[in-house]
């Protein structure tokens, strides 16, 4: 079942859309008419069929632009992508991960044949066909961790578990909601969530932190985040702010339905093999207001949870400037009916 | 419309003697008096196995530094800059054994720069003990161009090489030993509130 | 949560005497595939239907990390334990059928470190053989030192001194010689990871005697697994599940509980993980805490118990299971 893959971008003129079926499945984040933070983590067991929770590293339609995207962002900034020199075994489990997740699960686009430590990887959408050897970093193009991540969707962050802590240090993060990680690889746990308002009153990372130290191998786990942005721009990186910023001074009332996007991040932990550490893909999907109301439950449950968001973290979000403007936006699609539990389209 | 107050600067402590083979202090201006408070309750005996790196700053630190050296340490230095007194502390490092301990005393920016060197050279993070004496002016670092700003009090601060006004953030990295610095006027150009001295 | 991750089937290929005390056990998966991956360091638990009593034990992996053909464990006879080295010994040979779980790793390699110093006392040598062939693919300096009580009595003497060399130390009970700890704390380079693992007395006085000097506690590393402990029975009431159930002598809280039926959430079993921490809704007696995760706060509230590990003596004890 092959996927079409998309020519579209990220960037300047912003071609970007979702067809119908990548509409449907996407992974919409609220499951009530209001939302507040909780440790929302659950097991990441496969997921019903046409969702993007069903296979275990989700490649979509906009794989081949997404990565086309990634590489631009890479040569204009090349610290997006770091790994401290203890990384690089994690790199390797990383590197096997991905490779047997996206060819167990697409065989029409990726083949992984191993003999040994003799691997054989062909990614036909990107047009690659690469033999190495596992472990032998001079074997391959990048090292193991930027050399895979340059061709699977969505931010990855490597996580070391020392001390009683999660130490973050590689990451390869061209998708990022407004964090760096320059700035904060080599920060433990509470470091880099220091920024996150309210959440660390409510224990939230405290507990999730100890149920991160004790993910075992062979159970991953998942969890959803949100945050919205203008234009379906990747990059929103605070190296970029002062570029994409001002977009969120363009939205008004009547562009809100193609500027202004839900961004989500499918994130999920996985305990790495050889390593020990945890591995940490944040998978970012992107939908119009205009592509969203096409589904009348999401209309509806988005109005009600932007309208009675607190204003700190609407802050955090960035979503103040236009958060009215969007309120105002979708009432139109909001009739004030019942919404069903989940988050599935009904 | 940037957050402000966030939880991640670093917490400082108070000096206080631990086991080990060696000790290495490392004080600028105020954190000699650090030393001297930690002198008056530590074991005498630590004192021969300690070197201790001073610069002195303002005119004070010239008292300071006659009451440090009489400690009867391995080695007394002074050095005019935080920058001259890095290599010091490089070279002590150099032949370093495990059970060595380290104490930072004075501004935050010494005690950043400090540890960076420090930590390159091996030194765990928890086997380095720092006391914040003095001004509590910042290195900054601007996101945006990478640069760092030096010796920063004022909130906002314009960033030295890409001249962009930075909102400067309490999150704090270890590796660069600085803020982060954010452009605080990109949604609204020019708008930069009034400038104020919070980091004196 | 607990644990979700499927266990594995595994069929015993080898049995192999290493000395008078230690068998060496061969697994591979009884469905021909390979078995996981792990690092150096890591256990899995082994369990064991002993007749009525069903054991769940924790074996440190010595085979390398990168053979997935089959695992290797090596176990010693503890005669005054609580019988599960016995029904190994006794029971499991070439054929056997054994449900193990996930490789889980409390005894990680710190891969900052720029050396490691690694001391083993008697069949604490086992997390390390594991450990070093990652730390030679890596090219990572390191340094064994490895008491035992004799040569004869000491596993796998011959062979560390053949694969590694000048890079292992082996001092023998039996001929007056000991780990010159002191000394070895003394002179280390900056960056030098510490990690011990043996009888709970021998990592004591490493980790003291390294502290003493100066060591930070980042750098230091014990296996943490405690069996645990036996002692006088006594009655646990569970109040969610409604039920009364009672533990025997050398029946741990949680393989009472598990024998009642009812779920209770587990990794470690040895008092180190966290993971079967449960509130105590009522005491009337003294909980006995034997693990080594809960804060000295934690025991002082009264509120919390470890039940791998831990046991009571008193009245009454309900928790909330």
């Amino acid at each position: 079942m092959a996927i079409q893959f998309k020519d579209e971008t990220f960037r300047d003129d912003f071609t970007f859309s979702n067809s119908p079926a990548a509409i449907r499945r996407f992974p919409f984040p609220f499951h009530e008419d209001r939302y507040m933070y909780a440790v929302n983590i659950e097991p990441h067991a496969p997921g019903p069929a046409g969702t993007a929770y069903e296979h275990p590293i989700d490649v979509d339609e906009h794989y081949v632009a997404e990565m086309r995207d990634r590489a631009l962002v890479l040569a204009e900034d090349p610290l997006r992508c770091q790994s401290l020199p203890h990384m690089t075994l994690a790199g390797w489990d990383v590197l096997e991960l991905l490779m047997e997740a996206q060819a167990g699960s697409y065989p029409d686009h990726f083949t992984l044949e191993r003999d040994g430590d003799r691997w054989h990887w062909i990614n036909r959408p990107l047009g690659i066909d690469d033999t190495f050897t596992f472990g032998d970093h001079s074997t391959l193009l990048y090292g193991p961790m930027e050399y895979i991540t340059r061709q699977s969707q969505g931010d990855f962050v490597i996580v070391d578990q020392r001390d009683g802590q999660l130490w973050m240090d590689a990451g390869m993060v061209t998708t990022q909601a407004d964090w760096s990680l320059d700035f904060d690889i080599g920060m433990n746990f509470m470091e880099w969530h220091g920024p996150v308002p309210l959440a660390h009153e409510l224990g939230v990372f405290d507990r999730a932190l100890k149920f991160l130290l004790n993910i075992r191998q062979g159970a991953p786990v998942r969890r959803l985040n949100w945050t919205m942005t203008i234009h379906p721009r990747l990059d929103t990186s605070p190296e970029n702010y002062h570029r994409w910023g001002p977009d969120r001074t363009a939205v008004t009332p009547d562009t809100v339905g193609d500027l202004v996007h839900l961004r989500v991040e499918l994130q999920s932990f996985w305990r790495l093999p050889r390593s020990n550490a945890i591995v940490f893909p944040i998978r970012c999907y992107l939908i119009s207001m205009n592509e969203l109301v096409t589904i009348p439950k999401w209309a509806r449950r988005l109005h009600r949870v932007l309208d009675t968001l607190p204003q700190e973290l609407a802050d955090y979000k960035g979503l103040s400037r236009y958060r009215a403007d969007t309120v105002e936006w979708l009432s139109r699609f909001d009739d004030g009916a019942p919404t069903s539990p989940g988050f599935f389209p009904d | 419309m940037l957050v402000k107050g966030i939880k991640s600067r670093p917490v400082y402590a108070t000096l206080a003697a631990r086991p080990g083979r060696a000790h290495l202090f490392v004080a600028g201006g105020e954190g000699a008096a650090a030393i001297l408070d930690l002198a008056a309750i530590a074991p005498r005996s630590m004192w021969a196995d300690a070197r201790i790196v001073h610069v002195p700053g303002a005119s004070a630190g010239q008292e300071f530094g006659r009451q440090l050296a009489g400690l009867g340490v391995r080695s007394y230095d002074e050095r005019p800059t935080i920058t001259a007194a890095l290599p010091l502390l490089r070279d002590w490092l150099d032949g370093a054994r495990m059970g060595t301990q380290l104490y930072l005393a004075g501004t935050e920016v010494l005690i950043g720069r400090a540890m960076q060197v420090a930590l390159d050279a091996g030194v765990d993070h928890s086997a380095i003990q720092a006391e914040h004496r003095g001004s509590l002016a910042r290195r900054v670092q601007c996101v945006h161009c990478k640069g760092i700003t030096e010796d920063v009090r004022t909130q906002p601060v314009r960033c030295a090489s890409c001249g962009l006004m930075l909102l400067v953030r309490d999150h704090y990295s270890r590796r660069y030993g600085a803020f982060m610095g954010v452009n605080i006027d990109a949604e609204d150009p020019g708008d930069v509130p009034p400038i104020e001295e919070p980091f004196a | 949560m607990s644990s979700a991750a499927p266990k594995i089937l595994v069929t015993t290929t080898e049995v192999t005497d290493v000395t008078p005390m230690i068998k060496r056990f061969r697994f591979a998966a009884a469905d021909g595939g390979p078995l996981p991956s792990f690092s150096g360091g890591a256990h899995v638990i082994v369990e064991m239907h002993d007749g009525s009593v069903l054991r769940r034990n924790p074996y440190s992996l010595m085979s390398p990390p990168s053979q997935t053909s089959s695992y290797t464990i090596s176990v010693r006879r503890d005669d005054a334990g609580r019988g599960g080295s016995r029904f190994l010994h006794r029971e499991v040979g070439p054929g056997s059928t054994l449900t193990i779980s996930r490789p889980v790793n409390l005894f990680p390699i710190d891969w900052r470190a720029r050396k490691h110093l690694l001391i083993a006392g008697g069949i604490g040598i086992t997390p390390f053989l594991a450990q070093m062939t990652q730390l030679l693919a890596a090219a990572t300096p390191f340094e064994l030192h490895y008491a035992v009580r004799s040569r004869e009595q000491g596993a796998y003497v011959d062979e560390l001194e053949e694969l590694y060399g000048d890079r292992v130390s082996v001092y023998c009970g039996d001929r007056g010689t000991r780990v010159p700890v002191d000394d070895l704390v003394a002179d280390q380079p900056l960056g030098t990871h510490l990690s011990v693992c043996g009888p709970t007395g021998m990592m004591e006085w490493v980790l003291s005697t390294a502290r003493a000097a100066g060591w930070p506690e980042h750098a230091l590393h014990h296996e943490r697994f405690l069996a645990p402990a036996s002692g006088k029975p006594y009655v646990v009431t569970l109040a969610l599940s409604k039920l009364s159930v009672p533990v025997s002598e050398q029946q741990s809280m949680l393989e009472a509980i598990e024998a009642a039926g009812v779920p209770a959430p587990y990794m470690c079993r040895g008092g180190a993980c966290g993971e079967c921490e449960t509130t105590v809704l009522a005491c009337d007696g003294t909980m006995l805490h034997n693990d080594v995760f809960l804060s000295a706060e934690e025991r002082a509230s009264g509120t919390k118990i470890m039940p791998c590990v831990s046991r009571f003596e008193g009245r009454s004890l309900v928790l909330q299971r």
